[in-house]
């Protein structure tokens, strides 16, 4: 009889750890597949984005006559430099060097190929070294959006003339420029120095770099010291009952809240209510913080419980005050668990552009902010600006965005983690 | 003097009260022969409370009130001169008559120039009264403060008090956002179903909230129905969780059950890897790279693909929220005692028949309540349907095609310059609170459910 039973039990047995390899190769290849996702969506945008480390430029000689700029008694006039045609100098430049475009159309596409911001670099630069007046200079002048496309590749030229941005003639002509050795391609400093414009060569990240960095510092100086201080008046102050239980569960609700619920309560409350700036960077860090206070509370509590007894113990028994053993020996054994939740609280809020959608941190914005109630845009909002356009020199901007922002935020996890590592040794 | 001004002239007058107090007690202790009740630091601590923080609370309150009360008083005075003309034309004139005192504007209206002189005077009236109250009042109570800095006052319990009475303010702040948030909502809202009943709103099957401004404008009827609207959010979480919830818990299970803790210690950090990454790269993601692939595969399949197809966005969303749906369901499963495991696998079960027998069985309200918070999470997600998806309102359930969801149409309705009063804009936060109401509901149920398989197993 028992062999009759082993019997049945060996042959199911094939069976059996058959069924147990597919849930673990199931598993497994689940596992696999967000990995795998991670390097796609990784390496399609570096692959998009990377190229935007380089812009074209034309070489280009050009004379600016002394009275374009100085007046009769040699003295830089605000008024003349004003009336200059700029555009036009760096225009018949760029005419002498394709002395066979003839007439108003092909003079026109010539002229195409460089920035339409060209003359505006030209007259800073000559405004900062007047010493290059009236005599010829090379300079490197960036080249429009679509020549930078199509010298790095990324114009499709099988398409029909009339489908595409530049004509046969004008990537003839920029072929030239290549041969002659008048086009390269140099690095794109104006990415990280300039804020948004509407030409995608002149556009770049530091506007929204800023707004972003002053919305989180307001975020951190609202939201670290109110979270701290909820998290000690729970854990030690807080009498249980009704009123406990109902702060509790609205921390717990407010942080599983849709982060647009949050613009929206920014927009009628702070924007229409209270009159605050539209598109400032103080109301986003509002917003934001209100949106992350409920992670670093709970993050906050977490590490504070996980503080030994003993010390606050210890403390008391002593003859301490509740809130001496609070503030004085629990909060300062609890403090890197609270960075490190505030570390991932901050991350939260620096990737979040829902809510600042709400508050108008869309708006165009050329300047860098100067202060926090400028208007100005946010890094993950300049992305979703960018990758809105329909330029795809725009395109390849947001992607080297992107790559920032998220090297960034890794690089925040990673301290986050280190942080919480050397918490863990040091108990 | 403004705001920032102020603030650092409060702080350099607190340090300075510090240690004047300090100084001033130490010194009475010495010639008195007495010591100080307290440690010195507190009767330091307790002047910068009393200069800074009522100065400072009345700095803010003025900030956010002054101009609304401001405002209030000059709305009356317009509806006093311009009695004549309607009421929705004073706010205008308000808005007129700031911009004429700003400098901005000009106008012929002599009346509204001479307000907007009255304006810009006591505009500055007020901020000078502002300076000399903060500066008042703080002095006034570093002096009362300073008085009262001495040895045998027990300053220890008095600034204690008031430190665990702004502790209590801080947690109710939570409670205070919640308020703010219904109640905004709330105000908003009523005023849209007002304007257009709210049975209406809840089934009616047309959303097209343009309203036409010729009667011959196409597709402008203003119309809000939300029944698409709801219908195309339940369709993409439906496309996002029946992606995510396999992947999510079998890599879970995996991870707990099967992994060498070498591989778990390198998984679970890069998986998290995929939460962390902001939700604008996956709407840049699914928009731009996602969306197009679909097209190609449908195209080559001989179907027809929306360019804002549900299934891009729903597909996308589901790989976000595989990390939060892993983590979760592996909490879950931690949760289930240890003991329930070792009876199935001393029975001699497999460790795959334990995990399906007795593991995922014992876990399942958990389980559950995990899937409802990412759900919950996924109707919330913002940025990737606004960029995935459209913003026509079709009722459909086919996912080739494509819908829009209640978060665009939030941002579709309130970014760009709207006018306030437009039931178009107020739809939005109808819609918003509908969204609140839903993702709440869902929370409390995942609340509730967790909290069941917690007591099960206390």
């Amino acid at each position: 009889m028992r062999q009759h039973y082993t019997a049945i039990i060996a042959k199911s047995l094939q069976a059996r750890h058959r069924r147990e390899r597919g849930l673990k190769y199931l598993g497994l290849i689940s596992i696999l597949f967000g990995f795998a996702f991670l390097l796609i969506l990784l390496g399609n945008i570096a692959s998009n984005g990377l190229s935007a480390l380089w812009q074209s430029h034309i070489q280009l000689e050009v004379t600016v006559p002394a009275d374009a700029v100085l007046d009769e008694h040699g003295a830089i006039s605000e008024d003349m430099v004003f009336e200059t045609n700029w555009n036009g100098i760096v225009q018949k430049s760029l005419r002498t060097e394709f002395p066979d475009a003839k007439g108003m159309r092909a003079r026109r596409a010539v002229g195409k190929l460089v920035s339409a911001n060209a003359g505006f670099w030209l007259k800073e630069k000559i405004l900062a070294n007047p010493e290059l007046l009236d005599s010829p200079q090379k300079f490197w002048f960036k080249t429009s959006d679509e020549v930078d496309q199509y010298i790095k590749g990324h114009m499709d030229i099988s398409v029909p003339e009339s489908d595409r941005r530049l004509s046969d003639q004008q990537l003839a002509w920029a072929d030239t420029l290549v041969e002659q050795g008048l086009l390269e391609r140099h690095f794109n400093t104006t990415f990280f120095t300039q804020a948004d414009s509407r030409e995608p060569e002149s556009a770049g990240i530091l506007g929204a770099v800023v707004g972003s960095a002053m919305a989180m510092l307001v975020t951190l100086v609202l939201a670290l010291p109110l979270a701290v201080m909820s998290a000690i008046y729970l854990e030690y102050f807080a009498k249980p009952g009704r009123m406990t239980d109902f702060i509790e569960v609205n921390i717990n609700n407010l942080a599983a809240v849709p982060s647009i619920v949050f613009g929206l309560l920014g927009l009628t409350v702070f924007l229409n209510f209270f009159n605050m700036p539209r598109s400032a960077p103080l109301v986003g860090g509002m917003v934001l913080s209100l949106m992350t206070l409920p992670t670093i509370i709970i993050a906050a509590r977490a590490s504070i419980r996980a503080v030994p007894p003993s010390i606050r113990d210890a403390a008391l028994g002593l003859g301490a005050s509740k809130m001496q053993a609070a503030l004085d020996h629990v909060l300062p054994m609890a403090m890197p668990g609270i960075l490190t939740g505030t570390i991932i609280g901050m991350a939260q809020a620096l990737g979040e552009s829902a809510p600042l959608l709400m508050i108008g941190m869309v708006a165009f914005v050329v300047d860098v902010p100067a202060a926090i109630t400028d208007p100005a845009t946010a890094l993950p909002v300049q992305i979703y600006i960018w990758s809105d356009s329909a330029e795809r020199a725009f395109y390849e901007k947001a992607s080297l965005a992107i790559l920032f922002l998220v090297a960034f935020l890794i690089l925040m996890n990673m301290a986050a983690v280190l942080l919480r590592r050397r918490f863990e040794r040091h108990h | 003097m403004d705001f920032s001004t102020l603030t650092l002239l409060l702080i350099a007058l607190s340090g300075l009260m510090y240690v004047l107090c300090c100084n001033r007690v130490r010194r009475t202790a010495q010639t008195l022969q007495q010591r100080p009740k307290s440690l010195l630091r507190y009767y330091g601590q307790n002047a910068v409370i009393w200069t800074f923080i009522p100065a400072f609370c009345f700095l803010l309150l003025f900030a956010f009130f002054h101009s609304i009360l401001l405002e209030q008083y000059y709305l009356h005075i317009i509806a006093d001169v311009y009695a004549d003309s309607p009421e929705n034309q004073h706010r205008l004139l308000l808005a007129q008559m700031k911009n004429i005192a700003a400098g901005i504007l000009s106008s012929e209206d002599v009346q509204l120039q001479n307000l907007a002189q009255d304006f810009a005077a006591s505009e500055t009236l007020v901020y000078r009264a502002r300076t000399w109250l903060v500066v008042l009042l703080a002095l006034g109570l570093a002096g009362f403060a300073y008085r009262k800095a001495v040895p045998h006052f027990r300053v220890r319990e008095s600034v204690e008090k008031t430190l665990q009475r702004s502790f209590l303010i801080a947690a109710s702040l939570a409670i205070f956002t919640t308020i703010a948030i219904v109640a905004s909502l709330l105000f908003e809202a009523v005023r849209f179903f007002y304007a257009y009943p709210i049975f209406d709103f809840l089934t009616g099957l047309h959303w097209s909230p343009n309203i036409a401004l010729h009667a011959d404008q196409v597709g402008s009827s203003g119309a809000f129905g939300m029944v698409p609207i709801l219908a195309g959010t339940l369709l993409i979480a439906l496309i996002a969780m029946s992606l995510a919830v396999p992947i999510g818990l079998c890599s879970a299970i995996y991870m707990s059950e099967f992994a060498h803790p070498r591989f778990r210690n390198f998984c679970k950090p890069t998986l998290e890897i995929l939460a962390g990454i902001p939700t604008v790269v996956y709407g840049f993601f699914a928009a731009l790279t996602a969306a197009p692939f679909f097209r190609k595969i449908g195209l080559s399949l001989g179907l027809e693909v929306s360019s804002e197809s549900a299934l891009a966005a729903g597909a996308v969303m589901g790989i976000m929220i595989i990390p939060f749906i892993s983590s979760l369901s592996d909490d879950v499963i931690r949760a289930v005692p240890r003991s329930l495991r070792d009876a199935a696998l001393g029975l001699g079960a497999t460790r795959a028949e334990m995990v399906t027998k007795v593991l995922l069985p014992a876990a399942f309200p958990g389980l559950v309540g995990a899937f409802l918070l990412a759900v919950s999470r996924a109707i919330g997600e913002t940025m990737i349907v606004v960029m995935a998806v459209g913003t026509a309102a079709n009722l459909t359930f086919n996912p080739l095609e494509s819908v829009t969801t209640v978060t665009v149409q939030i941002v579709g309705l309130l970014t760009g310059d709207t006018v306030f009063d437009s039931p178009k804009t107020l739809s939005a936060f109808a819609l918003g609170i509908t969204l609140f109401v839903i993702t709440l509901g869902l929370n409390i149920a995942a609340l509730a459910l967790s909290r069941r398989i917690a007591e099960r197993y206390e």
